[in-house]
């Protein structure tokens, strides 16, 4: 009886026995925002204790964080920015939902910018600039959707750790994506490896009126879609289905292998996207040791917004603000630009503090799904997972 | 008060619970003693599971106050209830398949930085003797009969030294054997002074075990029969008072309350056979003909199945558990591919055709593991009754999911089946087992239903929801076919027109219920698992 051991304490996780507690709207609204907005605080707080520390006046830091990130006209350098972290952080939804680790979002995101990269120069120039834009995102997005088939397929069929192969591809793909920009696409003008640079009026045109380039508008577009392809449609719901519990996925009779498989793909082709958005508004080249780790830094706030489309908006754009105004801001004070990764880490921090609280606590639901919990906390062991809910976990058991 | 409430180990005085919708407990005042077996009946959805959440510190209750040996205690975590010595066994096995028996039971020495082993061993001895059980230490938890495996977990809820034991729907799972054999433990852990609440849904068995009888209702304490009451009434007339306090006045409509003792003698259930309108056979529906299925884990598969439902007739598949019936019943619904053989559905081959078509050409699959697959627990009620037509008309169009419409039909089956819930906008997770069951049954009996294989279709379900299930399978006489995979004799006998007898994989025998039945059913059975799995069951009485 291999399914049966664990399930009467899978109910007791799964099942808000403590979500419960706290009656009506009114608490789960509280839940919500204990959730999503104190480790984020919290962070800020800790963030600002270190800044002290380290002799500086956080709340000068926090201010002049502000004023280059989002007064004035820099608010519009952190909406471009917004764009690449907005569409990773839809891709990396809808895995996610699917209870689907990709982690490969690296080598997704750079081999696209790097094919991109190399295709955008002479496409500009030989193809009417919408065409060649058009061709240039789905190009993006298919290449970022291709290199998620090998963990797809491995996932779907041989039912392969896909935490692993994600990354064993993202690995691959950065290195291919610095061998094209190396080889093929190397500007031979310039002795740097780097790709040739756009032209200014051959790059994404701007939103009228402000310095925002439309690959904004894509990110938000999609973010939009998605929230409503999960929330309405049958694929939505298979997602859902399969990520909170895959054996009713099977026995439902929903085709597990091509929705994992779907899964993968799209959340592939979002993370492609970004790369079109990112190289062709803001860049317009590549340079081979180029990695800007947008994924990384995406992660926390796509549980923050409890993996909604919708929600993670705000969430996406309070970091933008604080990416782009941190890095003036750091600069600034002489501090190195790791600190805003400090900041995220202190987030997710905070995240796990609370996650661990929140499971003796009355404190809402995780940030993740059944099937993430379990997979992260036994790779590998997804038929007895379940029973390492049991109250302890079974590292505990010293062997 | 008599000096006998102030001896209670654990006393629970005025314990309200309330949920988003649903009072479950509502007042509850509440005591065991040392030494006695406490029994606790009622409907789905009364409570129960909520009350003994309380007790082992999985929920807090909202107001109202526990008493432990008439101290006031709080219990806000269920290590704070083992802590101070309360144990409890869930329905379901709460072990760690791929860990040995000590390393399970060692698991409850985590609070300490070094484990160790010898003296786990000890004490494992210890406890091996006196419950009367002898568990191998070093056998892997998946390994175990489920029989043991609940062995392990009553050991498990003694380990850091009990004064109060709960057993939530420990029986039903269990093969008649293990039953005899929980029996004995219990009596022997009563004997040596301990407390036991004891919750089932088997009248005969609360009250055989239990020296106090409670019931509760809707969330409401409605009475306890003390120990004189129970020592002095006759079995017979204990179970019909019991009935009366589960379901009030309602128990004077079911038409027969002796019909409501599960676990009918076999003079009864070939009675309730022969009443059974037996409509003429028709075409099979349901053809297997040679049919292999591959084991999964522990679980073995199934060879050599030849087998025909006919339209209007029910069979009943028997067997101890574990001999196949998932197997078997997978292999029909299109879970699990065939190794050899061929599966006619309507008299056409379906081995091409995947589970969802299969439940398009109307074949049905209402499954054993409710939580584990049939339910997705954080999915609202009305999206589980439709998980089986995603994507299909009228519930969606043009590719968009059409929430009334589904809400409005999923209240129409709730109705029908019904579905105690506060609304179907509650999640499915949150629900008793019992009103799983239902939703489970409302989907798959539902929306065109011809051919169903019931696996344990009653398990964990109260009496009149029970009656109510195999009534619905006596139903499927009238023009569809089901095939109904149990381990509970009786209810095969009930409910059937044949009865085939499942072991090792393959289909030993068939019997028609009627006078004997059991008996030869039993037979077939015996020379098979059953032997190995109930081996230790003799020698346990004291
Ligand atoms: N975590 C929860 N959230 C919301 N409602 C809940 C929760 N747990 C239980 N309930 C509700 O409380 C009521 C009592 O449930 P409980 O599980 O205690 O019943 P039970 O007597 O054990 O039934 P069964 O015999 O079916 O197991 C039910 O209506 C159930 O839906
Ligand atoms: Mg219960």
């Amino acid at each position: 009886m291999s399914t049966v051991p664990g399930n009467e304490l899978l109910t007791e996780v799964e099942v808000p026995n403590r979500a419960g507690d706290r009656s009506g709207a009114v608490g789960k609204a509280i839940d919500t925002v204990i959730r999503s907005l104190v480790p984020v605080l919290l962070a800020l707080v800790a963030g600002g204790v270190l800044l002290l520390i380290l002799g500086h006046n956080p709340f000068a830091f926090y201010s002049s964080v502000w004023e280059h990130g989002a007064q004035n006209k820099a608010w519009q350098e952190s909406a471009k920015r917004m764009a690449p972290l907005l569409l990773i952080a839809v891709g990396l939804i809808i895995a996610f939902r699917a209870n689907i680790w990709n982690l490969g979002y690296n080598g997704q995101f750079l081999l696209s910018a790097a094919i991109i990269s190399g295709l955008a120069p002479s496409l500009v120039n030989d193809l009417p600039l919408g065409l060649a834009f058009l061709i240039l995102f789905v190009v993006a997005g298919l290449v970022g959707a291709i290199w998620t088939i090998v963990p797809a397929l491995l996932k779907a069929f041989y039912d392969t750790n896909e935490i692993i192969t994600t990354l064993m591809m993202s690995f691959i793909g950065v290195g291919l994506a610095q061998i094209l920009i190396k080889g093929p696409f190397q500007d031979p003008s310039v002795n740097i490896a780097q790709t040739k640079v756009l032209e200014l009026d051959k790059m994404l045109p701007h939103i009228p009126g402000t310095k925002v380039h439309i690959g904004v508008l894509v990110a938000l577009a999609a973010a939009v879609v998605v929230y409503f392809a999960i929330s309405r449609t049958s694929f939505g719901l298979k997602v859902d289905v399969l990520g909170a519990n895959p054996r009713a996925a099977r026995h439902v009779g929903i085709q597990v292998k091509q929705l994992i498989i779907t899964s993968f793909f799209f959340s592939g082709l979002l993370i492609g996207l970004a790369a079109a958005a990112d190289i062709l508004g803001v860049w317009g080249y590549i340079r081979a040791n180029w990695n800007p780790a947008y994924g990384d830094t995406v992660i926390p706030f796509v549980f923050l917004a409890r993996l909604n489309p919708l929600v993670v908006i705000p969430f996406i754009a309070f970091f933008a603000v604080l990416s782009t105004g941190g890095t003036l801001a750091t600069q600034e004070v002489g501090l190195p630009t790791d600190f805003l990764l400090v900041l995220v880490a202190l987030i997710l921090l905070f995240m796990t503090v609370i996650e661990f609280l929140g499971r003796r606590r009355s404190l809402g639901q995780s940030y993740l799904t059944n099937g993430l919990r379990e997979a992260l906390r036994l790779p590998g062991r997804k038929k007895d997972g379940a029973a390492a809910e049991a109250g302890e976990t079974p590292k505990k058991v010293a062997r | 008060m008599s000096p006998a409430v102030t001896s209670a180990v654990v006393e629970v005085k005025g314990i309200t619970k309330a949920f988003p919708g649903v009072l479950a407990n509502d007042d509850i005042s509440f005591d065991v003693r040392p030494g006695e077996v406490h029994s606790l009946l009622g409907e789905n959805g009364a409570g129960k599971s909520t009350l003994m959440g309380i007790l082992s510190g999985i929920q807090t209750p909202d107001s109202g106050g526990i008493l432990v040996d008439g101290e006031p205690v709080r219990i806000d975590s269920p290590r704070k209830a083992l802590d101070i010595g309360i144990g409890t066994v869930y329905q379901h096995s709460t072990l760690i398949p791929a860990l040995t028996v000590l390393q399970n039971l060692m698991l409850g020495d985590s609070g300490k930085l070094l484990l160790d082993a010898a003296s786990a061993r000890a004490r494992l001895e210890e406890f091996g003797a006196l419950l009367g059980v002898d568990v191998d230490p070093e056998a892997r938890a998946a390994d175990l009969a489920l029989g043991r495996q609940q062995q392990v977990e009553i050991i498990k809820a003694l380990w850091r030294g009990s004064r109060l034991l709960i057993l939530d729907e420990p029986t039903s799972m269990l093969t008649p054997q293990a039953v005899d054999e929980l029996y004995t433990v219990l009596a022997r852990l009563k004997a040596d002074g301990l407390a036991t609440i004891f919750i089932t849904h088997k009248l005969h068995e609360a009250v055989s075990l239990g020296d106090r009888i409670s019931v509760l209702r809707r969330g409401r304490m409605v009475g306890t029969l003390d120990a004189a009451a129970v020592s002095s009434t006759p079995p017979d007339k204990l179970e019909e008072i019991v009935i009366e306090m589960m379901f009030g006045s309602a128990a004077a409509d079911l038409a027969d309350v002796g019909e409501l003792r599960v676990g009918l003698g076999e003079a009864e259930a070939v009675e309730a056979h022969a009443r059974a309108t037996k409509a003429a056979v028709g075409e099979p529906l349901l053809e297997l003909a040679g049919v292999a299925a591959p084991g999964e884990g522990t679980d073995p598969g199934v060879a050599d199945i030849d087998l025909v439902v006919h339209e209007g007739e029910v069979v009943g598949v028997a067997g101890v558990d574990g001999n196949g019936q998932r197997a078997l019943a997978e292999a029909i619904s299109g879970q699990r591919r065939l190794t050899a053989g061929e599966i006619r559905l309507f008299g056409a081959p379906v081995d091409r055709l995947n589970v969802l078509k299969r439940e398009k050409l109307g074949l049905r699959y209402l499954t054993d593991d409710r939580i584990g697959e049939g339910i997705v627990g954080s999915l609202s009620i009305s999206l589980n009754l439709f998980l089986k037509r995603i994507g299909q008309a009228p519930y969606w169009r043009y590719g968009s999911i059409r929430r009334g419409t589904i809400d409005a039909r999923a209240e129409e089956l709730c109705e029908q089946f019904d579905v105690r819930a506060p609304g179907v906008e509650t999640r499915a997770g949150t629900l008793s087992g019992g009103n799983m069951q239902k939703v489970l049954l409302a989907r798959e009996l539902s929306f065109g239903a011809k051919v169903v294989v019931f696996h344990k279709p009653t398990y964990g379900l109260d009496l009149k929801t029970t009656l109510g299930v195999r009534e619905m399978i006596r139903q499927m006489r009238d023009g569809k076919a089901a095939l109904v995979i149990s381990t509970d004799l009786d209810e095969l006998l009930e409910v059937s027109d044949r009865i085939v007898v499942l072991s090792r994989g393959r289909l030993v025998g068939e019997a028609e219920p009627g006078p004997g039945a059991a008996e030869r059913i039993g037979g077939m059975m015996i020379g098979d698992v059953s032997l190995s799995l109930a081996g230790a069951g003799a020698e346990g009485t004291e």
